[in-house]
């Protein structure tokens, strides 16, 4: 809730059974790991900028899940709180995350050399290539929290950081609340506009507080770098083009990250980032590289195989429809994208995604054919 | 402004360092609160109230018509004693800049405090919304007796159903904004021990939210008492929402004429209903009702929250006073497409919904009718005044349906001096 010491302090004369949520329905990872124990244990803590255990917890309260998909059910309202809340976000991303433990160092590696190949994925079956990834700014509440001073803060300093870039990154900054009807339109459809959260996993956790304040939408005049500003991160980076040359769309990510990190540098800003838990960010599910690297790709015959979700299980891929992670694929054409975010680097999870949707190509090649795939079969990665 | 908040933050190492410090050396409560004082005092500094004044140009509600940037930076840094700010109360007001129908009220009180804390505030919209009603000034008459209603009963033959509804709210328990689980579960155990003290054709039973059958909840909702999680991003964005369906409820008599709401927009929302058109009775169950149950939480040592300016106290400002609306459906063919409705009903002092409710319109020949006002009259002067003008309304109605005509009437003064 909103940003100071301003929450409700009355709640400390009841006991911690008296407050402790009723979790029975639901099924999340907070739920899964907030035992009353922990929450009498943490529950009159709170960061410096005065965000508290039931902050984190509200929109896991508010949202019991879904009996199929496990949401994570908790948000950090600044880079404090994963500290201040260890005792129950380390479980949290530990089984969020493929058992990440709170020893483990996560490599960040942001050198587009050392991807391997990724420049030829066949246009025939890859419609387009997409990298995104977030970022937030050290000392800024996260949207959960953060004041309409700190967001506009924000705000300006991203315009200011991103208005000096040049060469083919060189664009414009598109404020949500001045912009007018034929901008708007324009942005509709390049895809790129982004609306006021409608999620309740969202609205919960107060990330949708004074729309369409300080909320706004850069992209270069190649329409192929594009930042979204103070939506559900400070920022999100994308960099996307048509067709499947996924090595162009990741250098161009590397590069304009690199630069834009610069920038806010050289104004006495840096990203939060630890050797730890990596790029930080609003939600445990993002942290580490906080990247999705995808492609929209057909595949009519592969998707009908049995082996399709073992397939891609191995591969540490994953499938959506190609309107985004609530759809459904649509005439045997996929999103498909990498599973993993902490634990691996960027390059890594991106060779995944260049290696993975090669072999899925291949395989439905043969299948077209009516060959068969068993040989191709891959191992668990 | 931008240049001079960028040359404010890069100075913010301060800050920065503070942050840093924060997180590594967490290791006693003591710390943490070292940190937490120093932090704040900063940010205060870094950021003054003129930085977090909210964008209001595109909005129309009475938080923004009174919100100016000078009561803005006196009221911003305050605090209730249940730590509740002002940027709490209008979060509501800035996120919802209007309604299609009807000016909103955009900001909501947290506790029985903030309509003091934040008087500067709250006072020019409760003038506002209370047609000039100046807390500062003038006190609010509180009158539950039923046996002073005159006329209150109604032809049949046109009014379907009489209401009258109203809230209460337990001192000393924060509102649904500010409310902790705990302080929610314990409004609902006061008040649901209070009505189990209830007799006669008040006896009834409680149903939870969350430990309903199916078959309670269907009975419920064919009886029309059901209420659901709130989707009006009105009150989702007010918090009102939060850690849905824990401590919500209903309970009924058993005669089904007599219901209370537990925990959804207010601690308690009290409602008596019938079909058929004596208004008259519903009001004297209504008062009778609220009596006992004010009394039987006051065994135990409870109040509801109430004050000689204000009346009762309950979370929006507009249900200040009475927070009371009676109301019938009425049907009014011939009437409700004269071109004189509309005004009849302002000089009346009147207001139509829809049979849906608040956010709907009305389909077909029947009409919600219920007064408009809550504070500056009494009960007993609002549910007299709806019983004159229902009448009125049939008057004319039944003239219409001869081919007579009708006369629009005069104004109702707005205070009894």
């Amino acid at each position: 809730m909103p940003f100071g010491n301003t929450h409700n302090k009355l709640k400390m004369n009841y006991s911690s059974e008296q407050e402790y949520p009723d979790l029975s329905q639901h099924n999340n990872h907070m739920a899964k790991v907030l035992t009353p124990e922990m929450y009498a244990n943490l529950r009159d803590k709170e960061t410096p900028s005065g965000f508290t255990l039931d902050d984190v917890i509200q929109t896991g309260v508010d949202n019991p899940g879904h009996p199929f998909i496990m949401t994570v059910g908790c948000v950090a309202g600044d880079e404090e709180t994963y500290e201040v809340f260890k005792d129950l976000l380390d479980p949290v991303i530990e089984d969020r995350h493929g058992g990440y433990k709170p020893s483990d160092k996560h490599k960040t590696d942001l050198n587009s050399e050392n991807l391997q190949g990724g420049d030829d994925l066949d246009p025939n079956y890859v419609l387009s290539s997409r990298v995104r990834t977030g970022r937030s700014i050290r000392g800024f509440c996260l949207p959960p929290h953060c004041s309409r001073g700190e967001r506009r803060a924000i705000e300006n300093l991203s315009i200011e950081s991103l208005d000096l870039l040049d060469g083919d990154l060189k664009g414009k900054y598109y404020a949500l609340k001045n912009m007018t009807e034929e901008e708007q339109q324009q942005l509709i459809d390049d895809h790129f506009l982004f609306d006021k959260p409608v999620s309740p996993l969202l609205l919960a956790s107060g990330m949708a507080r004074d729309w369409p304040d300080g909320r706004g939408i850069w992209h270069n005049d190649n329409k192929t770098f594009l930042v979204w500003v103070n939506e559900e991160d400070h920022l999100r980076v994308i960099s996307m083009q048509k067709g499947g040359n996924m090595r162009e769309v990741f250098t161009r990510f590397c590069t304009g990250l690199t630069k834009i990190e610069g920038l806010f540098k050289e104004r006495g800003h840096e990203f939060m980032w630890n050797e730890h838990l990596g790029y930080v960010l609003t939600c445990p599910s993002n942290l580490g590289t906080g990247l999705r690297a995808g492609v929209h790709v057909k595949l009519p015959n592969v998707s009908k195989h049995e082996k399709f979700g073992e397939i891609l299980k191995r591969l540490r891929l994953q499938k959506r429809g190609t309107g985004g992670v609530d759809t459904a694929a649509v005439g045997g054409v996929f999103d498909i994208s990498n599973a993993d975010r902490l634990g691996f680097s960027e390059v890594e999870l991106v060779q995944m995604v260049v290696d993975g949707v090669n072999l899925l190509v291949d395989m439905e090649k043969r299948l077209e054919a009516g060959e068969s795939i068993d040989d191709l079969m891959p191992e668990q990665k | 402004m931008a240049s001079s908040f960028t040359r404010l933050i890069s100075r913010r190492n301060t800050a920065v360092l503070l942050a840093g410090l924060g997180a590594g050396t967490m290791a006693t409560g003591f710390l943490l609160n070292e940190n937490n004082s120093l932090v704040a005092d900063v940010k205060k500094k870094l950021y003054p109230p003129s930085s977090d004044f909210p964008d209001l140009r595109k909005h129309n509600n009475c938080m923004a018509t009174a919100l100016t940037p000078a009561i803005y930076a006196r009221l911003r840094d305050k605090l209730t004693p249940n730590n509740w700010t002002l940027d709490q109360c209008i979060q509501t007001g800035v996120d919802n800049p209007g309604h299609p129908f009807i000016k909103t009220v955009g900001c909501v009180a947290g506790d029985e405090e903030s309509y003091e804390v934040f008087a500067d505030l709250f006072d020019p919209v409760i003038k506002d919304r209370h047609n000039g009603y100046d807390p500062r000034t003038m006190t609010h008459p509180t009158d539950l007796d039923a046996s002073k209603i005159t006329n209150g009963m109604f032809d049949e033959k046109y009014v379907l159903s009489s209401r009258v509804r109203t809230g209460r709210s337990i001192r000393g328990l924060s509102l649904p904004p500010a409310c902790s689980r705990a302080e929610r579960r314990e409004v609902e155990r006061v008040v649901v021990q209070a009505l189990a003290g209830l007799e006669g054709d008040l006896a009834g039973r409680y149903y939870s939210l969350g430990d309903m059958t199916e078959k309670e909840q269907q009975q419920l909702i064919d009886d029309h008492f059901l209420f659901d999680k709130p989707v009006s991003p009105l009150l989702t964005c007010a918090f009102m929402a939060r850690d849905w369906p824990d401590a919500r409820g209903i309970w009924h008599n058993n005669e089904k004429t007599f219901l209370i709401w537990v925990n959804e927009e207010d601690h308690t929302r009290v409602i008596s209903m019938e079909k058929g058109g004596n208004m008259k009775r519903v009001f004297e169950r209504f008062c009778n009702g609220l009596k006992q149950v004010e009394h039987l939480i006051q065994e135990r040592g409870w109040e509801f929250m109430w004050n000689e300016r204000l009346g009762y106290i309950l979370t929006c400002p507009s249900n200040l006073g009475t927070g009371l609306r009676a109301g019938v459906h009425v049907r009014l063919p011939n009437l409700s497409k004269d071109p004189r409705f509309s005004k009849i009903l302002d000089n009346l002092r009147l207001q139509k919904r829809g049979t849906g409710g608040v956010d709907t319109a009305a389909t077909g020949d029947t009409f919600d009718i219920s007064n408009n006002d809550r504070l500056g009259k009494s009960e007993v002067e609002l549910v007299q005044l709806l019983v004159d003008g229902v009448n009125y309304l049939i008057e004319c109605e039944k003239k219409l349906e001869k081919g007579q005509e009708i006369k629009v009437p005069g104004p109702i003064s707005q205070f009894k001096k």
